[in-house]
């Protein structure tokens, strides 16, 4: 659904006004376009206390082809633990993003900066927090349209000494502050990584940095050692792999459906039978396949099994829960059988298909290594007036999910959740003009998100190489105020 | 199931799809057949993951069709997501048409001629061609063949405001002018089929249907179109007592005993199976659900003789037995075609008749009863509708299903046809 709000106050006359009004003008989010350069700009690598996690970082953004400009940028910056100083520049390697280098920006020949990333996992003490803004202070001025700043920390609760812990958590309010105070579409997010993630760092950090997080913004994830299966082509992360996809005929599940396929994925694309016209259509458009299954049907676990025995050699390597509905009432006012649709379609189908999908002895089901990833929502953070059952399932998937991952951990599966915020799609186009205004409106990027917002981070979390994160509820709301 | 049981030189089963078939002036009022087509053969291809394949060829037809869709097969499949490289050609023999398109893509797969192929049929009642009359016609082709406009002219003063009404196909045999329903009434008198008996037939039809879909048995064999979920016909509700009610609408006096409840009425819609040979299904990794083992076609003379319009199934069947050495008796399921009640009721009292199977068939004795329980299990074209082309491919991918559930047996299938003519085949489970 198109935003008209933005389109008008984007458009030259509709600039002059909204300049003069003082209103908002959301910026126009940069999108992942295969072969675009990861950022428009290059990137400062900075660290504070150490960081010994600077070669990881560095090394992530050289494979990427990202111009490193850490010296130049910040001659005047003074960092006294920082590590930088003698890492070369060098990997600013000509890449496709060059052109940017050489556009003029304010501070003179210093280039405009695509991102920040700042490794303050070994920061222990307030004093390195003063480190931290000097480095990054200076840069936030110099930041290209949709920059990213990516802070790496170390999860508080995994440091026994109260000062540590209040550092690391402190990096959790910075972020979401600066977050809310940079413009232009830029994000900032935080990695807590721990001690030695690896090369279970790349993946987040890969995906923080690019257009593919274009909507997800001042959010934590955490990322630990894990087993991680790089993909031989970034660009195709899932070539060969199988993924099933519920509720794929439209909105954000068709979104999904073509990010798995342009990714190289086969995907089985499912819904209700009487969603099937659309369904086919989204099917042939990536020559996938459509499956008419009801979640909620007794069998549909073992239809979907049937479906990768016979087709695809018994392997199943992700799968992606993303069917859902709504049935808005107040509390007062929902019966049973409302309250029983939607808890049942939105969490009891999730956790029964789970169930089945995760028996190892099923063809057909999960396999080892295999990604399941969940569609929850902010409501299930936040509640909603109106929304209890809604809520209910919502929440109930995050626990579900943080539950399972543990669970299938030493399978090498992960599960997670996206909590989507406002997106575009025919549901939200149902809500009242006011009530979707507001929505649209109040989060740090001051628009709603788009169903590819979602598909991307799903398709992120469901890589080979995330395997470091799991148990995480990823939010894609542009830092909205709900439930934050 | 790989199919690989199958034995060389088969052609197997390995899905098939329809929309649901609407009631004429319903949902599909405005969709050509064209549109039916590409719609049954684009939900194929998502069943099967197939967009940009080809296959060795598209065989399918229409009933009723305007003289435009002369490439009516070739133009689907150039709509559909099929590639553009897979050969096509129209098939058309009336109520038969779909029966006889799979039987052909079978035997070209048998043969080893193709490996793959897609038969189907579609045929709109709604969008049906209307003709211009014969003298019309005539008078604009005289018109047309002028050298010069005065000879034109003249050719044109044989217009008569007469020849302006159009003509509208109708539901009749050419040679007899009666209609099909009037043909059935007097073989339906003759067999002293009863009303309720007919009725009795309708109900479970119905019922059948109604339960198979809640059940999901069409998920994979139906994709909804222009929003129509389920065949617009199904009466999930009606009962032997509601169709009582009826009046009748063919035959006189006591022998009228057809309602439009026993009758199929006008449909709309279209259907496809893809077949294969076992190899090519295997290497795909698409399932075979059963094979094709034969097929049989007779006709009867209807015009001159005295036999039914819509006997010569009970024929065909005979023939089809003897060939493979089967009895009535050796089949799972029975799916004969419900053009009306009683031409079931008729074909499965023909095959108990010492008379009939002696005097008409040959036979030293008949062929029996079958067990009633194995007929159209999952409904049939009373309830489902029949949209004369499309039957064909909706009964064999349906049985095709059935059998692979069950995992063993075969089944037989029979389609009368307009003409005197009669479509049958054998289908068994791998
Ligand atoms: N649009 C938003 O802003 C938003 C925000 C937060 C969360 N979400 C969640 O994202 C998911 C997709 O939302 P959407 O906006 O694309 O919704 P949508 O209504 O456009 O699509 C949902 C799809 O799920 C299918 N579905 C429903 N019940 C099913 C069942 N029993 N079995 C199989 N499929 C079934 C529907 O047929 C439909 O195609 C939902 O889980 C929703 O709760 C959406």
């Amino acid at each position: 659904m198109r935003d008209r709000y933005s389109d008008l106050v984007n458009s030259r006359s509709g600039k002059t006004v909204a300049g003069m009004l003082g209103l908002p003008r959301p910026a126009k989010l940069r999108r992942y376009v295969p072969g675009q350069p990861l950022l428009v700009g290059a990137a400062v690598v900075k660290g504070v206390a150490g960081a010994p996690l600077l070669p990881e970082i560095r090394q992530v953004l050289a494979s990427m082809a990202v111009p490193d400009v850490s010296d130049a940028a910040t001659p005047d910056v003074a960092t006294p633990d920082v590590a930088t100083q003698d890492v070369v520049a060098a990997q600013a390697s000509p890449s496709p993003a060059g052109p940017s280098l050489s556009r003029p920006s304010p501070s003179g020949s210093a280039p405009r900066l695509g991102a920040v990333v700042i490794d303050a996992s070994a920061a222990r003490v307030i004093e390195d927090l003063e480190s931290l803004r000097a480095a990054l202070a200076p840069c936030l001025r110099r930041l290209s349209p949709c920059a990213r700043i990516v802070l790496v920390g170390t999860p508080p609760e995994s440091l026994a000494d109260p000062t540590a812990a209040a550092t690391q958590r402190a990096l959790d309010g910075i972020i979401r502050s600066v977050a809310k105070e940079l413009r232009g579409g830029a994000t900032a997010n935080l990695i807590y990584a721990g001690q030695g993630p690896g090369a279970a760092l790349e993946s987040p950090l890969r995906f923080l940095l690019s257009a593919r997080s274009a909507y997800v913004d001042g959010q934590v994830v955490r990322v630990a050692p894990a087993d991680v299966r790089a993909p031989t082509d970034w660009s195709r992360p899932f070539a060969g792999q199988v993924v099933v996809v519920t509720g794929a005929a439209r909105g954000i599940g068709a979104s999904i459906v073509e990010i798995f396929a342009r990714d190289g994925a086969h995907v089985i694309c499912l819904d209700v039978p009487a969603a099937g016209e659309a369904l086919a259509r989204v099917a042939n458009r990536v020559a996938g396949t459509a499956l008419q299954v009801d979640i909620t049907a007794a069998d549909a676990g073992q239809r979907i099994a049937a479906h990768v025995a016979q087709r695809h050699d018994g392997r199943l390597d992700i799968m992606v829960h993303n069917a859902g509905i709504t049935r808005d009432k107040l509390l007062v006012n929902t019966d049973a059988e409302w309250w029983g649709s939607v808890l049942g379609i939105n969490l009891g189908a999730q956790l029964r298909l789970n169930e089945v999908l995760l028996d190892p002895e099923l063809r057909g089901g999960l396999a080892e290594g295999g990604r399941i990833v969940s569609v929850s929502s902010l409501s299930g953070i936040a509640g909603n007036r109106g929304q209890a059952s809604y809520a209910a399932s919502k929440a109930g998937v995050i626990g579900m999910v943080q539950a399972l991952a543990a669970q299938v951990a030493d399978r090498g599966i992960t599960v997670n959740a996206v909590a989507p915020g406002f997106i575009e799609t025919e549901m939200t186009a149902r809500i009242p003009l006011a009530t979707r205004e507001l929505g649209r409106r109040i989060n740090s990027l001051g628009q709603g998100g788009q169903p590819v917002d979602v598909a991307e981070t799903i398709a992120w979390l469901a890589q080979g190489a995330s395997a470091g994160v799991t148990g995480q509820v990823v939010r894609v709301c542009g830092q909205s105020l709900l439930g934050a | 199931m790989s199919g690989n049981s199958a034995g060389p030189g088969a052609a197997v089963i390995v899905g098939g799809n329809r929309i649901p078939f609407a009631r004429a002036n319903g949902a599909y009022a405005r969709a050509s057949n064209q549109d039916m087509m590409i719609a049954a053969l684009d939900g194929l291809v998502a069943r099967f993951g197939m967009s940009g394949e080809s296959v060795g060829e598209v065989a399918a037809g229409a009933v009723l069709k305007h003289s435009r869709d002369f490439n009516l097969t070739r133009e689907s499949v150039l709509g559909s997501r099929l590639s553009h490289t897979t050969p096509a050609y129209d098939v058309q023999q009336a109520c038969g048409t779909g029966l006889e398109a799979v039987v052909l893509v079978a035997n070209k797969i048998a043969l080893g001629q193709i490996d793959s192929g897609i038969a189907g049929g579609v045929d709109s009642a709604s969008d049906a061609p209307i003709a211009v009359s014969d003298g019309l016609r005539h008078t604009l082709l005289a018109s047309n063949r002028a050298r010069t406009p005065m000879d034109r002219a003249r050719a044109l003063t044989g217009f008569r405001p007469g020849h302006l009404v159009p003509e509208i196909p109708r539901n009749s045999e050419p040679r007899t002018g009666l209609s099909m329903g009037e043909h059935q009434a007097i073989t339906t008198a003759q067999w002293q089929v009863s009303r309720e008996s007919q009725d009795v037939l309708a109900a479970a039809s119905h019922h059948n249907l109604a339960a198979a879909y809640d059940r999901g048995f069409f998920d994979d064999l139906v994709t909804p179109y222009l929003g129509l979920v389920r065949d617009q016909n199904l009466r999930a509700d009606t009962s032997v007592g509601k169709l009582a009610l009826l009046t009748p609408v063919f035959g006189r006096g006591d022998d009228a005993t057809m309602t439009a409840g026993n009758s199929t009425p006008l449909t709309d819609g279209a259907s496809a199976v893809l077949l294969a040979s076992p190899e090519w299904a295997a290497e795909r990794q698409l399932p075979a659900l059963a094979r094709v083992v034969d097929a049989e076609t007779a006709a009867v003379d209807y015009v001159n003789g005295d036999e039914g319009l819509l006997m010569a199934p009970a024929y065909a069947v005979s023939r089809l037995l003897a060939r493979n050495g089967l009895s009535l008796q050796d089949f799972d399921y029975y799916e004969i075609h419900e053009a009306f009640a009683s031409t079931v009721l008729v074909t499965l009292a023909a095959w108990q008749s010492e008379k009939f199977c002696h005097d008409r068939l040959g036979l030293d004795a008949p062929l029996g009863a079958i067990d009633r329980s194995k007929l159209n299990v999952n409904g049939s074209s009373l309830a489902a509708g029949h949209p004369f082309a499309a039957t064909g491919g909706r009964i064999v991918a349906s049985l095709a299903k059935q059998l692979s559930v069950k995992g063993s047996g075969r089944g037989l299938i029979s389609i009368c046809a307009a003409g005197g003519q009669g479509v049958v085949a054998i289908l068994e489970a791998l």
